[in-house]
């Protein structure tokens, strides 16, 4: 057994992240565990730009934004291990990991930093009817196989599903010499970035048909083709909208799940909205001592915001191991009317920054809509939004100093229209 | 000359393979796919049957007791996944109560042990997550489940290592009878053997038919299924069934060998036995017939849909035994539910039936028994580690999901009749089998398969010759 502060899993944007937070909080003592045999996670298989605008405010590639924190994880010599696989975490925080080199590890921890991202969900999660052929893949595995290995997955391409992967993996299989046919989205708008929609799908006209969806997968061997129809107000299929796309791919962009098995196993609660653990302002789950942050938490749409979340992270779990996190006087966040979940769901005024981030996805498309916070009964925000819509993350600033000067129970988001 | 020829390497032609590889017979499996277990015996509910429904003299009836009754001893000394679960055949409404009781007495005269009718406290109290509308059931301690691809991939292994020689990729084209043997023409080969015995599931009919005047009529039968996340594996302890209809057991649900929960099947006639997709028809009515049985329906975790064909003959028992005008021609046509139950039972008789016929003594040298597979996720910690000490690819894990190592992957590609294809690294290592179904491990897999093989990463398939997962290089069309 290992004594070790901080244990960090996962090695991605939100494990480099949270390591530097604690490091720079004053507590050197941490190790990162990562499975992959590299630093970075998902950023590595990204070499598309537009990363760290916020953070560096200059215009990255997935590896380079990655290499910056890796590089500052060597220089400050934080410890990593990579290619290990942690196994199970204890509620007394042992955190037991394998590798091939070393076998089992074990580590009681101080405190556990859970940064293990998350996972795409596959064909079945959707029931789409048909064969199983070879050739459909998730996009993320699509863009494995075409920006680390160098393998094409298919010639002709569908995808299903309008998420800012399924958008990026349009323009990158077109620039590799594939025919991108068409876009398929369910909802009647994208789940993606407008940047996205704009740069990878108007600029190399790639048709995105809004309310369709996949009803059948054809193919024996190799995918054939796919039927795409029209969708009702439910979603469901509407008869006589059918369409029959020849195609030898299909690509699932269908959204994304935090990848919370761990978490789960060892008694975290769990917020049935995100699939990520319910956190406090300080990002601490359920479980005194164990943090979160990053896209196991929720999902991000911009790795800029992961790292800033996960910094925090770091940086409250030395604050905890120090004896310096108040655990009483809650106020609860309440999301209502057109707010589907906030991350956190509480703040404690006394742990809480100055300027403390609320972080929360809409239910459906809002346009000319106002959102609104408000202190129990007092309406303190109350800002107005072209449009909000579920594909893009909404923020609102609560001030350290609105939550001190009278006792609040709740706070409440909501979107309000005109 | 070969003294038997085997068609079809399923779950059928695969326990002949195994009971006649005791013997001292030059014996030889021709399947049509690239690996063993492709059609029927990968797609179909794992249920370890105990008898009671199939009519009383039927061969059904009596290879299914014998199946069920060698069932967990064979399962323990071959490694393959089973559990005795028992199951419940619900009622729901007071007059079912008396078809359950008829289901009894049939049971009770095939020879099932034990079978009971439980009230509506007792069958709630055994199965918390039942649909309350339950009002009574059947209860069988005698069924199981068992996992349909170690069942066949175990016996497969058996038979290769005691010198039964498989080719695959090798489509039966016809068969003729000259004299004392037969001419089997497969590809662009011709083979001779003393013997052919027919386990060519849905396709059965058209072997038997090429020699048999006594034809067969095969329709298969689609049944459509929806697996479940390991997390909802325990919503169900037994295996549970509706009340049987004419056209098969209807839905059930149930807990796999392996832990996930299955529902399913549907049962509908079809034309093409080659047709094995899902319906949304299929899917809907699968998850309404399961709504009866239990409370609730956990349709947020669902990982995949599958279908399977039953190959069903038009006399709906099965076919086992010599053709009556064709000596030497033997069929296991036919064989649908309870085959996977049936098989090792069935293979036992079949393999004694022709081995007498050809006077055959046993081998002096049988090994009876596979190689050790292990399963690293299972073990304790001490084990794990004990275990990476040893060889160290244990500590490299491939799937996340359902935590296959390195180590596994790899004695699966080089045991006998080892993985080629990425659904063969699947079902003999669950590798892809989570939740994720390999979104993950698949290119890492690939990989693997491509290393050890030494195959280019491009002629890596996801099953057969023609499923490829790589069309080319990036840019190459460029």
């Amino acid at each position: 057994m290992i004594n070790k502060d901080i244990v960090i899993i996962g090695g991605g944007p939100a494990g480099l992240a949270a390591a530097i937070g604690a490091y720079e909080a004053g507590n050197k003592d941490i190790v990162i565990l990562e499975r992959d045999n590299q630093l970075g996670g998902i950023l590595n298989q990204c070499i598309h730009p537009g990363f760290g605008l916020h953070t560096f405010k200059e215009e990255l590639t997935g590896p380079e934004y990655a290499s910056r924190y890796v590089k500052k994880i060597n220089d400050l010599g934080i410890e990593s291990k990579l290619e290990t696989m942690v196994i199970d975490i204890a509620p007394n925080l042992i955190v037991s990991a394998i590798n091939e080199t070393e076998g089992v590890i074990q580590y009681q921890a101080k405190a556990v930093i859970l940064a293990m991202g998350c996972r795409e969900r596959p064909r079945g999660a959707l029931n789409i009817p048909g064969t199983r052929p070879a050739g459909i893949y998730s996009a993320g595995t699509a863009q494995r196989y075409v920006n680390i290995e160098g393998f094409m997955p298919g010639k002709s391409v569908v995808i299903l599903g309008s998420g800012d992967i399924g958008l990026i993996m349009a323009r990158r299989l077109t620039l590799e010499g594939a025919n991108v046919k068409t876009v398929v989205e369910i909802m009647p708008y994208s789940g993606g970035l407008k940047r996205n929609i704009v740069q990878c799908l108007d600029d190399f006209n790639i048709p995105l048909k809004l309310s369709h969806t996949v009803t059948k997968i054809h193919g024996k061997t190799r995918v054939t083709g796919v039927t795409i129809a029209r969708v009702d107000d439910d979603k469901k299929p509407i008869p006589g909208t059918e369409e029959f796309i020849e195609c030898d791919t299909l690509l699932l962009s269908v959204g994304l799940i935090p990848e919370n098995e761990l978490s789960r196993k060892v008694g975290v609660k769990i917020n049935p909205r995100t699939q990520g653990p319910i956190v406090t302002e300080s990002l601490e789950t359920s479980i005194k001592g164990i943090f979160a942050a990053g896209n196991v938490l929720h999902v991000h749409d911009l790795v800029d915001y992961v790292s800033g979340e996960a910094y925090l992270a770091g940086k409250n779990s030395v604050k905890y191991i120090d004896g310096l996190l108040n655990e009483n006087h809650m106020i609860n966040i309440v999301t209502q009317d057109g707010v589907r979940y906030s991350v956190p769901s509480s703040i404690n005024p006394k742990n809480a920054e100055d300027l403390s981030l609320i972080r929360f996805r809409s239910t459906d498309v809002y346009k000319d809509a106002y959102v609104s916070v408000f202190l129990d009964q007092e309406r303190i925000i109350h800002s107005k939004k072209k449009i909000i819509t579920p594909g893009e993350m909404e923020q609102v600033t609560i001030l350290k100093k609105w939550l001190q000067d009278r006792p609040i129970n709740s706070i409440f988001i909501k979107i309000e229209k005109e | 000359m070969f003294d038997v020829v085997i068609i079809g390497a399923g779950v059928i032609g695969s326990s002949v393979a195994r009971a006649l590889s005791k013997y001292q017979l030059k014996v030889l499996v021709l399947e049509k796919h690239n690996d063993v277990c492709e059609e029927t015996s990968k797609a179909n509910s794992g249920i370890v049957h105990s008898g009671y429904d199939a009519k009383t003299g039927t061969l059904k009836a009596k290879f299914n007791l014998l199946g069920n009754r060698m069932m967990a001893d064979f399962c323990k000394k071959y490694r393959v996944p089973y559990r005795n679960n028992g199951s419940l055949v619900l009622a729901f409404e007071d007059e079912d109560i008396q078809k359950l009781d008829e289901l009894k007495k049939q049971g009770m005269k095939n020879g099932v042990e034990r079978l009971r009718i439980l009230s509506k406290d007792e069958v709630h109290e055994m199965e918390p997550n039942l649909n309350d509308s339950v009002v009574g059931a059947l209860y069988a301690p005698t069924g199981g489940i068992v996992d349909p691809f170690e069942l066949t991939i175990a016996q497969a292994e058996i038979a290769n290592m005691n010198g039964v020689e498989f080719r695959f990729n090798s489509l039966v084209k016809s068969i003729s009878k000259s004299k004392d043997h037969f001419l089997i023409n497969f590809n662009d080969e011709i083979i001779e053997s003393k013997t052919v015995i027919n386990c060519a599931g849905v396709f059965s009919d058209e072997i038997n038919n090429m020699v048999s005047e006594y034809k067969l009529h095969i329709t298969p039968r689609k049944g459509e299924y929806c697996l479940f996340d390991k997390e909802v594996g325990h919503y169900v302890d037994k295996t549970i069934f509706q009340l049987p209809t004419a056209y098969g057991k209807g839905v059930l649900v149930t807990p796999t060998a392996e832990n996930n929960l299955l529902i399913g099947p549907t049962a509908y006639d079809v034309i093409d036995k080659r047709d094995s997709s899902t319906s949304p028809e299929g899917l809907k009515e699968v998850l309404a017939k399961a709504s009866q049985s239990i409370k609730k329906v956990p349709t947020g975790f669902i990982i995949t849909a599958f279908s399977g064909l039953r190959a069903t003959e038009s006399k709906g028992d099965f076919v086992i035994g010599e053709a009556k005008d064709v000596p030497g021609f033997f069929n296991a046509a036919g064989i649908e539910s309870p085959g996977l139950t049936a098989a090792p039972a069935i293979g036992d008789y079949l393999s004694s039936v022709v081995a007498q016929k050809l006077n055959a003594d046993i081998k002096s040298n049988y090994l009876d028994n596979r190689e050790e597979i292990i399963r690293f996720e299972p073990l304790s910690i001490e084990d794990k580690a004990s275990l990476i000490k040893k060889n160290h690819e244990f500590g490299k894990i491939i799937c996340r999901c359902e935590m296959v190592t390195l180590a596994e992957i790899k004695d699966a590609i080089h045991r006998p009749l080892g993985a080629t294809t990425i659904d063969g690294v699947k079902r003999r290592t669950r590798a892809g089998a989570g939740r994720c179904q390999g979104g993950f491990c698949g290119p890492r897999v690939l990989e693997i398969l491509s290393k050890e093989l030494n195959k280019d990463p491009r002629e890596i398939t996801k099953f057969d010759q023609q499923a490829i997962l790589l069309v080319g290089l990036d840019k190459e069309t460029l």
